[in-house]
């Protein structure tokens, strides 16, 4: 009987599988077709303090391997998901969930993360600093290791939970990022996001995602993101959370050899619903082919 | 929402770059006329949103319109060739307000929708009424298939190679009083249609999905009542609760 336990920042989770904010709601359509409570926990919809509609549509693109989507956070804001989605979530869903929070503000980040600190039902903040900070010129806090660190910091000071930051791509040196939240406080690291792309409309002649662009996601990106945990592995001491492109069980293995605690899977929920209960239940089938009797003991075996 | 396999039975050209397939498969979970499968494509990222245009004894029969590489490559499907279909998507039409002289009124390859529609009409006892809107005569097709359910059918083409020459809303005047009517096509006939009917009614959209299912956000609207996922609050919205 191989053993698919990790722990998270002191969370024992049956197995590392998590779906990815953005990619699951608050659970309610996935609970509709299998018991959701087989998944270690997941993240749910990025929140942020006011009630966003998001972008324009068309939001989603078609590509090699993958997706763009522009959905632009849309939430109902952290009042509602407060007081209306987590009681409904509490009904299909018996563990700690993950609270994905977004921001536009310092501010923002504070007062979100304070408030869902108190949920009972919240195990781990995981904390998405790749939105544009209207008070630095719209330049994304994820940018750079003094704002990413700023928010972490921040955050930090006013929760009890674990604070994972959720970590862009989109950046010239991710390993210094993820260095100076580590120094800020973070518990621990997300990554990654998507990447930033962007496809043509032949017909039109313009970009297909009414935003122009968005974020690529699906098992194309999955090589950039294992090398990013690599080396972000390397530098840092605090459990990492790896994710992109994430589709069977071997890529879990994958992206925990190259040194994530646990992982998350994305895209592949959109195109496959059964995503996650499909990797879980073929793990040990994956593991004992690769003679792994623990999970644990593969946390960044490739190094 | 149920998966499964469907095995293609026919898939045939019944129009200018328009296939109609049939699969046999489990159409138990489709709950409603006007509901979408979405289908999962062999080298294909994103599965493909499909309306349903009728369901009935383990057949499901779709029509679709090649337009990008998805419908390109389902054209070229043979018979026994199998897919991998997330069925009972979206909400589907509401027949309880039809009353007894319903209008539906079709564009393109938004007519298939309507037809399950008008057979469900028609088999609770409704005088249905249809208008199908085509750009010119090779794009037609179903007026034969409505008509032998018992429907009063009005053609129309853009060009005026077939029937009543104009938009959908020209034959508005020849159709005589309507209770109710139920509306599927491109956006700008939508638009018309709400513009030109004197009921109110149901309008079907399409928009460009990632999941289908309502998981991802991606297909949002405003209505007046919030917004709606068009693959999961919709594709059928009420007439009143639409802000164009």
């Amino acid at each position: 009987m191989v053993d698919t336990k990790v722990t998270l920042s002191g969370i024992e989770l049956d197995n590392p599988i998590i779906p990815a904010s953005g990619t699951f709601g608050f659970g309610y359509e996935f609970a509709e077709i299998y018991d959701i409570n087989m998944l270690g926990t997941f993240s749910f919809k990025g929140t942020t303090k006011e009630a966003r509609f998001g972008n324009p549509t068309p939001r989603i693109a078609e590509c090699p391997s993958g997706m763009i989507n522009a959905v632009g956070l849309q939430n109902p804001g952290i009042e509602k998901v407060i007081s209306e989605e987590l009681p409904e979530l509490k009904k299909c869903f018996h563990k700690p969930v993950m609270a994905n929070i977004s921001g536009f503000s310092i501010d923002e980040y504070v007062y979100c993360c304070e408030k869902i600190d108190k949920e009972e039902q919240v195990g781990w903040i995981e904390v998405n600093v790749s939105c544009p900070n209207v008070h630095g010129g719209g330049m994304s806090f994820g940018v750079c290791p003094e704002s990413a660190a700023e928010v972490t910091k921040a955050v930090k000071a006013v929760t009890t939970k674990p604070v994972y930051i959720k970590l862009s791509p989109n950046v010239t040196d991710i390993v210094s990022i993820a260095k100076a939240c580590e120094e800020a406080g973070a518990d621990g690291i997300s990554m990654i996001n998507t990447m930033l792309g962007m496809r043509i409309n032949l017909n039109t002649k313009k970009p297909i995602i009414a935003n122009k662009m968005g974020g690529y996601s699906g098992s194309a990106i999955l090589p950039v993101a294992l090398r990013m945990v690599y080396q972000v592995y390397e530098a840092v001491k605090i459990p990492i959370i790896g994710m992109g492109g994430i589709t069977t069980a071997e890529d879990v293995i994958e992206m925990m050899l190259a040194g994530a605690t646990a992982v998350q899977v994305g895209a592949a929920n959109l195109i496959e619903p059964y995503a996650c209960k499909n990797i879980i239940e073929d793990l040990p089938r994956v593991m004992e082919k690769y003679r792994i009797n623990s999970l644990k003991e593969i946390i960044g075996g490739a190094h | 929402m149920k998966q499964s396999i469907f095995k293609i039975l026919t898939n045939e050209n019944i129009a200018d770059k328009v296939y109609k397939m049939t699969l046999s498969g489990d159409v138990s979970d489709i709950s409603a006329t006007g509901q979408f499968v979405n289908i999962k494509l062999d080298g294909m990222f994103l599965r493909r949103p499909i309306s349903v245009c009728d369901y009935e004894d383990g057949v499901l029969t779709l029509i679709y319109k090649v337009v990008g590489k998805g419908t390109e490559f389902m054209s070229g499907l043979k018979e026994g060739y199998e897919l991998d279909i997330l069925t009972g998507l979206g909400n589907g039409y509401y027949t309880g307000l039809a009353g007894d002289k319903p209008l539906l009124i079709g564009g393109g390859v938004g007519v298939p929708p309507l037809y399950a529609l008008a057979k469900d009409l028609i088999a609770n006892g409704k005088k249905v009424t249809v208008i199908l809107g085509f750009n010119s005569k090779s794009d037609v097709f179903y007026e034969e298939e409505f008509k032998a359910l018992g429907c009063t059918v009005f053609v129309t083409t853009a060009d005026g190679s077939y029937g009543i020459k104009g938009f959908v809303t020209n034959a508005l005047d020849l159709v005589g009083d309507y209770t109710y009517f139920y509306t599927c096509g491109p956006e700008p006939m939508l638009k018309a249609v709400y513009n030109a009917t004197s009921t109110s009614g149901q309008f079907s959209f399409e928009e460009r999905m990632g999941c289908g299912f309502g998981a991802c956000m991606g297909c949002s609207c405003k209505t007046k009542y919030g917004s709606m996922r068009i693959c999961k609050d919709g594709p059928v919205l009420v007439k009143e609760g639409i802000v164009w």
